[in-house]
């Protein structure tokens, strides 16, 4: 389990790293199909090394989780660039899938609180697709308070329950 | 394929605790119960029957919270029978009732329970019945007499011999499992139905006690599913794009009442169960949901946020305008119905707080029962005296259920577990 998951790893920090028709910010690499880590002296002097965007905390791309207020599915405006990061990527990578899942805090009925979150998750698929998303690229789930992060019956722990969790399937 | 989901289903059944029990506690009984005696029953026969039925009764009636039991060291009289009882000596002991009874033994493994219910005002006999049981059902046998005896005093039908079915969830080798249960009313007798990594909700009796729909979130997104209790045969219904959710039973178990949301936002649809079409009943841009029928199958309360919160509504089972039914509190949902019709419960959110709440449809009046702050998930007993709901206590899901007046309180707890969404059995006899 452990070495297909590194073969993994290491598979997408290739795959991340070149290849891909970018319009967006350099990522500081040219070098197609020579991966993203050069050999010291092999080359000019050292180049810099990218990160897997989907991982680099200097990118919208490695948020995924969007928070909510209590009986609300509106995406606060300071999430905002974070949804349209994700949007721009799935338009330029129409091969690419999420799925959207929206979750409520434990307050109020069951079946209700599943209602709710989708509304959370369709808000973010909204606005995505707003941004040029196509609509085969997302598929929303709502597991209501079924699955929450956090188990306290306090606004701490709610705050952190009421969300959407944005999960690539496909890159 | 099949023949390993099948010999993994009897593994499951096999190796999981059978006795994850209910620990049923009264926290509250009405101020006036009312005395009551119930004698051991002669047991005739070889060896000991494989349960005391008379302990089996008195713990249901103690549980009604309506009668008050006497403890045998005070019964004026010992080993009493039908021919040695003398009614005087219990009505100087303040005992308004007198159970006496006999568990014979026809054959080996095949039993008659006897009872007689005498009122020690008068030498009358208010109730007898002889009950055929093997060792199987000689605890049905009990809650059988149990509501027999509830009903020749109070005068409405008893709901011991019932059943509960819910949803438990935990860690079982660091990983979350989810565990549809059902057991008798007492908390005994727990039996695993399925038991999943993805969670499971809403679980529903169908109307004949014989099958159970529920929600899945197996395949990764939610699945209305239906399975018989005794055969563990499951039928997909609805694993619709969106949600598919809130499964209720018509009376005449033909049909279900769902939500999907595979049109646009959360509807409620009648799925017939024979030809599987699907049927509309609101067109809200809202959410609509927990839809649950009325006994007579002409219409349905459900939840709708159509004003803005979520409050209750009726409609056609033909579909149609709805009419909003609950006018107090600013949140109300997840209704279930008394068997007659007469009564909504529901989960009732004012300022914060989360309590159960019923509406009497007659009087248009609605009280609040409970005083928990995350309760949810009302279920009414079959004959409309109990509410089983979930709550916290402790910090842990427990369950918990209060009489109809809010007079008459228990919880139920799960060792080691968290439990949730009870639903109440009807009438299994």
């Amino acid at each position: 389990m452990l070495r297909i998951m590194s073969v993994l790893i290491v598979s997408l920090f290739i795959l991340t790293a070149c290849g891909k028709k970018k319009t967006g910010p350099d990522d500081g690499t040219q070098q197609p199909g020579a991966g993203s880590v050069t050999t010291p002296g092999a080359d000019r002097g050292p180049a810099a090394v990218s990160m897997d965007p989907f991982e680099d905390p200097a990118n919208p791309l490695s948020k995924r989780i969007i928070y909510f207020d209590y009986d609300s599915s509106q995406v606060h405006s300071e999430d905002i660039p974070t949804v349209n990061a994700h949007a721009k990527y799935l338009s330029e990578n129409t091969g690419a899938k999420v799925r959207l899942e929206g979750h409520a805090d434990e307050r109020g009925s069951r079946e209700y609180n599943v209602a709710l979150s989708e509304r959370r998750a369709l808000s973010v698929q909204r606005l995505m697709s707003f941004q040029g998303m196509r609509a085969n690229q997302a598929e929303a789930v709502s597991y209501g308070e079924e699955r929450p992060v956090e188990f306290g019956h306090n606004e701490a722990a709610w705050s952190q329950n009421r969300r959407v969790e944005i999960i690539y399937e496909s890159k | 394929m099949r023949l390993i989901k099948v010999s993994i289903f009897i593994l499951l059944l096999t190796s999981l605790p059978l006795h994850a029990a209910l620990e049923i506690k009264i926290t509250q009984g009405i101020g006036n119960a009312m005395p009551i005696a119930i004698a051991p029953f002669v047991v005739s026969g070889s060896g000991k029957p494989p349960q005391v039925v008379d302990e089996i009764i008195k713990a249901d009636l103690k549980r009604s919270g309506r009668f008050k039991p006497m403890e045998s060291s005070e019964f004026p009289q010992q080993d009493v029978t039908a021919e040695s009882m003398r009614l005087r000596l219990w009505r100087e002991k303040g005992i308004d009732y007198l159970v006496v009874g006999s568990v014979r033994e026809e054959a080996p493994g095949f039993y008659k329970v006897k009872f007689q219910l005498f009122d020690s005002g008068g030498v009358k006999q208010l109730a007898g019945y002889t009950i055929p049981a093997d060792k199987a059902s000689l605890r049905m046998a009990a809650h059988q007499a149990s509501d027999l005896i509830y009903e020749a005093i109070l005068g409405i039908r008893g709901a011991f011999n019932t059943r509960v079915a819910y949803i438990t969830s935990g860690q079982r080798g660091g990983k979350k499992r989810y565990v549809m249960q059902i057991a008798d009313s007492d908390g005994y007798n727990s039996r695993t139905i399925l038991n999943s990594p993805k969670p499971l909700m809403s679980p529903a009796w169908s109307p004949d006690n014989k099958k159970i729909a529920f929600v899945s979130f197996e395949g990764n997104r939610s699945g209305v599913y239906v399975q018989d209790v005794l055969t563990g045969q499951r039928v997909k219904v609805s694993a619709r794009k969106g949600i598919n959710g809130a499964p209720s039973w018509s009376p005449d178990g033909s049909r279900l009442a769902v939500t999907l949301s595979n049109n646009g936002n959360p509807d409620i649809y009648v799925i017939d169960l024979g030809s599987k079409k699907a049927s509309r009943l609101t067109r809200d841009s809202a959410i609509d949901t927990e839809p649950v029928w009325m006994p007579d199958g002409q219409s349905l309360i459900f939840t709708s946020d159509r004003s803005g919160k979520p409050q209750l509504y009726k409609v056609s089972a033909s579909g149609g305008s709805a009419q909003r039914v609950t006018y107090e509190g600013d949140y109300n949902s997840a209704p279930t119905v008394s068997a007659d019709g007469k009564k909504v419960a529901m989960v009732s959110g004012e300022r914060g707080k989360f309590r159960i709440a019923v509406l009497d449809m007659t009087s248009g009046e609605t009280r609040v029962l409970t005083d928990g702050r995350l309760d949810e998930s009302p279920s009414f007993a079959p004959n409309g005296s109990m509410i089983i709901y979930a709550t916290k206590e402790g910090g842990r899901s427990v369950l918990a259920a209060v009489s109809e007046d809010g007079s008459v309180r228990q919880t139920l707890t799960l060792k080691g577990g968290e439990v949730q969404e009870p639903d109440w059995s009807g009438f299994l006899n």
